[in-house]
């Protein structure tokens, strides 16, 4: 008696659903026996790094804070990866979004201009869009790689940010940190709840998660986009337009980004600094997978990786455990994911070896 | 059935089945040496599966195999030459940089010095009738001349059984007939045939014994000799076949015309389009005979515009200059489309029908401020189903759920169901059961009936003689004039498949003909 992998003759939809869930519950085995080996009880490190941190009003507005940018780039990541536009540097375009949302707030630091807020807005938009613009040329007029080519931009835009706080944009009464001056309250995303630093960047992503599952699964255009993904020789029949596509995959991604970008600067952060993320681009990538590229799965999804990354906060301070938690948790996430998936597609089943005998009863 | 002789080859019950099919069931099958044994069956009746499994590519689920009367498992194909089967598929695996002896030799066990080896391919080749130069790349060799390699590489080894798998399709009549010339020698010496198709008239002509299967089951034996073909359909599909209604055309305005369509192929082995000249007129229905790979792909796609060409005069499209155009803006014309590939160009496998019925209709109503208008795309994917028959779950059913006949439907149905102006079709009944066969032709012939300048590119003959108003041929990339049924036969098609029309480059001496055009112009 043996196990065996087989294919299934359609993916199982419930597997498709159960999946991030299974991957889910073996990270937290995983956890329960890290924190173990590390020498730590691990029913209360588990309660210091996914329940601690969300037992007040503070805590959860500090979730959605953080699950923000997680699920606008989610999003935005999903429309481009359903048309198999896969764009990996949306840390860079957030890093853009911010320099441009920046520039026009440092530019607008003594005025009390209603508009601020609005060009910051589209600025970032813009910023994201237009360093998301690079691979998709390259990749339409050149045939490069988009998964290289928006890789290595996010280096490039992380040097170009430093460049800037360190030299031309350095606040001069700024004691020569490198840091931009603080923008003025009208450069700001006004405060949702009085007390807590939740911001209308939250509605923003929530209104993204809405238009992007109209967009997806409504419109016309998200239909393109899915059919050049699952098709590429069906969208050629169809008449839909191949570069289209990857501008547009790329366009959205990089815009959604540049707009986290801005919310960054123009809510927690309130400057420039030479690193306005933890790594939200990068961690909205696993959260437009374990979402199933479903905006609502979206949704969820970056809520589990924002409680991650309060987690590990909580984790450095209560446990004395290093930051690295959090990637590791992360790692440890998406790594079950992609393992579960395969039970989408496969089913194990036990093969018996056939006796002889029975064999000879078909025959006869 | 002879109880002197032991059978060469005997199964007994083979069953085996996959996650989403039964693809045999309880098969059994005797064949005695010198034996030419059809297998018969409608795509998907489970002959391919069944030749593999006594090839070792595949291993049955219950059953067993009977070799010359001692029961063996035949573990992989290596094995199976060992024993002395040999198999010649219907995709060829030959490498094209290669010459014929190299290719041969990878066949072989061990490390077989090329020069010998050269002279015993020369030997088998005279000896059978299978004319090939050992020397020469494989892509310089026709269809034809490949198959040929294939079925030297088994002869070699001297097989006592010789499994061909749909081996005309890729043929001319003319060498048709010369493989069943070099099959007949062979079961003469004494060698087993297992000769798969659903051609039923060359059954008829070629083979002394048949298996029916259909749906993965035995449903009868015949000697093909006593037969009619009707009859053995029958037995195939288990009903009377329907014949088509073909009234006279008359032909109104041209509505697609190509002028001196030309692409150079960026493929170093694909074919480059020359010259092609062609007029499909309202109201009638031309067809474009050929050996497949000889340009009807390169073809299509520029019809289509999937991959337009520089000069935009070379095709015109209900009076317009669409050379250049992409394939919406030809949609836009009036201009319908079925592909060769059903699952991924025609339809995206992963997408429902109503999904698949939005990707060419979206142009007409079904999208509103660019939102989807999901109940009225699900009505008319409802309505093809209904239409043509369509087997399946509903609107709502995947793609890659239904049978490739019936996918096939749904796309023709679809196409149809646009109200084209202008409709091309490749391989319009391509392994789509006999019934569904004809009642896609039918509905075509409907078509033009109304009106509509149909293209109907297609490697069955008879199909095409069938369905069309006047027929051409194409053969490496260019275009024959197009001739009416009535002044034209399948002879002389099949020697205008080997690019041997009147006026063309190669009858007219200007370039040697290969092996295979010496063949057809004695034929």
């Amino acid at each position: 008696m043996r196990l065996k992998l087989e294919a299934r003759p359609e993916p199982s939809r419930l597997m498709g659903y159960l999946s991030p869930l299974l991957a889910a519950a073996l990270t937290v085995v995983a956890g329960f026996i890290l924190f173990s080996a590390l020498g730590k009880n691990p029913v209360q490190a588990f309660y210091t790094f996914f329940v601690h941190p969300i037992r007040d009003l503070n805590g959860v507005t500090e979730l959605l804070l953080k699950a923000s940018p997680l699920m606008l780039i989610g999003v935005g990541l999903a429309c481009g990866y359903r048309a198999n536009v896969w764009n990996i540097g949306a840390e860079g375009q957030l890093i853009l979004g911010a320099i441009f949302a920046g520039g026009v707030a440092l530019a607008f630091h003594d005025s009390d201009s209603k508009f601020a807020l609005a060009l910051m807005f589209l600025a970032g938009a813009l910023g994201g869009m237009l360093w998301a613009a690079i691979p998709a040329l390259l990749r339409t007029r050149f045939n490069t790689n988009e998964i290289l080519v928006s890789l290595m931009l996010v280096y490039v835009a992380s040097l170009l940010l430093s460049w800037l706080v360190h030299e031309p944009w350095r606040d001069p009464e700024g004691f020569n940190f490198p840091q931009s001056k603080q923008f003025s309250e009208g450069a700001l995303y006004p405060i949702l709840v009085e007390g807590t630093r939740l911001n209308l960047g939250f509605l923003v992503a929530l209104g993204a998660v809405a238009i992007g599952y109209v967009f997806l699964n409504r419109s016309f255009l998200g239909f393109q986009l899915r059919v050049a993904g699952l098709a590429p020789d069906a969208a050629r029949y169809a008449g839909f337009n191949a570069h289209r596509m990857v501008w547009l995959g790329m366009l959205i991604s990089g815009g959604c980004a540049g707009i986290a970008g801005m919310g960054e600067v123009a809510g927690p952060i309130g400057q420039l600094l030479p690193s306005v993320s933890p790594g939200y681009g990068f961690a909205a990538i696993i959260v437009a997978f374990v979402g199933r590229l479903h905006p609502v799965g979206i949704l969820l999804a970056s809520l589990l990786m924002s409680l991650l990354y309060l987690g590990g906060e909580a984790a450095q301070m209560g446990l004395a455990l290093p930051s690295a938690m959090t990637g590791l948790f992360q790692g440890l996430l998406l790594f079950f994911l992609l393992g579960s998936d395969v039970f989408i597609n496969y089913r194990v089943r036990v093969v018996r070896p056939v006796p002889p005998l029975a064999q000879h009863a078909v025959a006869a | 059935m002879s109880t002197t002789a032991t059978p060469r080859i005997e199964l007994r019950g083979i069953t085996k089945i996959y996650p989403s099919v039964v693809a045999n069931k309880d098969v059994s099958l005797t064949a005695l040496p010198g034996e030419i044994h059809a297998v018969l069956g409608e795509n998907g009746a489970g002959k391919s599966t069944l030749m593999k499994i006594i090839y070792g590519v595949v291993k049955p689920d219950a059953g067993e195999v009977l070799w010359e009367g001692t029961p063996v498992v035949v573990h992989n194909p290596a094995h199976a030459r060992e024993l002395g089967i040999g198999m010649v598929f219907q995709h060829f695996s030959l490498f094209e940089t290669l010459t014929v002896v190299e290719n041969v030799a990878l066949g072989l066990p061990g490390n077989p010095p090329l020069g010998p080896l050269a002279q015993r391919i020369t030997e088998v080749s005279q000896k059978y009738g299978l004319p090939v130069d050992p020397r020469r790349l494989v892509h310089s060799l026709s269809v034809g001349e490949r198959q040929r390699v294939e079925i030297i590489r088994c002869l070699l080894v001297n097989p006592r059984l010789l499994i061909m798998d749909e081996p005309t399709s890729v043929l001319t009549p003319q060498a048709v007939r010369k493989l069943f010339e070099t099959l007949r020698q062979l079961a003469a010496e004494g060698c087993t045939i297992l000769y798969i198709s659903h051609k039923l008239d060359e059954i008829q002509e070629l083979c002394t014994n048949a298996t029916v299967l259909r749906a993965g089951q035995v449903t009868g034996h015949c000697d093909p000799r006593k037969e009619t073909p009707k009859s053995m359909a029958r037995m195939m599909i288990g009903k009377d076949l329907p014949h088509p209604q073909h009234v006279a055309a008359t032909p109104g305005e041209p509505l697609l015309a190509l002028a001196g369509l030309e692409r150079k192929s960026p493929d170093p082995f694909g074919v480059s389009l020359e010259d092609v000249n062609l007029t499909v007129r309202a109201g009638e229905i031309v067809g474009i005979a050929g050996v497949s790979g000889n340009g009807q792909q390169e073809l299509l796609s520029a019809i289509s515009g999937e991959a337009p060409v520089r000069d935009r005069k070379a095709i015109v499209l209900c009076g317009v200059n669409v050379g250049r155009m992409r394939p919406g803006r030809r949609r836009r014309l009036g201009f319908c489309f079925v592909p060769e590939e059903r699952l991924g160009r025609g339809a995206v496998p992963r997408m429902s029908l109503a999904d698949n019925a939005l990707l060419t209709a979206h142009r007409y109503g079904y999208v509103r401020r660019g939102l989807i208008r999901f109940a009225q795309i699900a009505e008319f994917a409802q309505k093809c189903i209904t239409e043509f028959t369509v087997k399946c779950g509903g609107p709502q059913a995947e793609a890659k759920s239904l049978s490739g006949g019936n996918l096939q439907k749904f796309i023709v149905g679809r196409e149809i169901l646009l109200k084209p102006k202008v409709l091309v079709v490749a391989q319009p009944t391509w392994g789509v059961d006999v019934g569904a066969a004809a009642f896609i032709r039918q509905k075509i012939i409907d078509l033009r009936n109304e009106g509509v300048a149909i293209l109907v590119l297609s490697e069955e003959l008879d199909e095409l003689f069938e369905v069309s108003d006047r027929l051409a041929v194409i053969a490496k990339g260019r275009l024959s004039p197009a001739k009416p049924i009535r002044e034209t036969n399948v002879e002389e098609i099949g020697v205008w498949m080997s690019g041997m029309w009147p006026g063309a480059p190669g009858a007219a001496g200007a370039l040697p003909p290969s092996v295979e055009e010496r063949h057809a112009a004695q034929a």
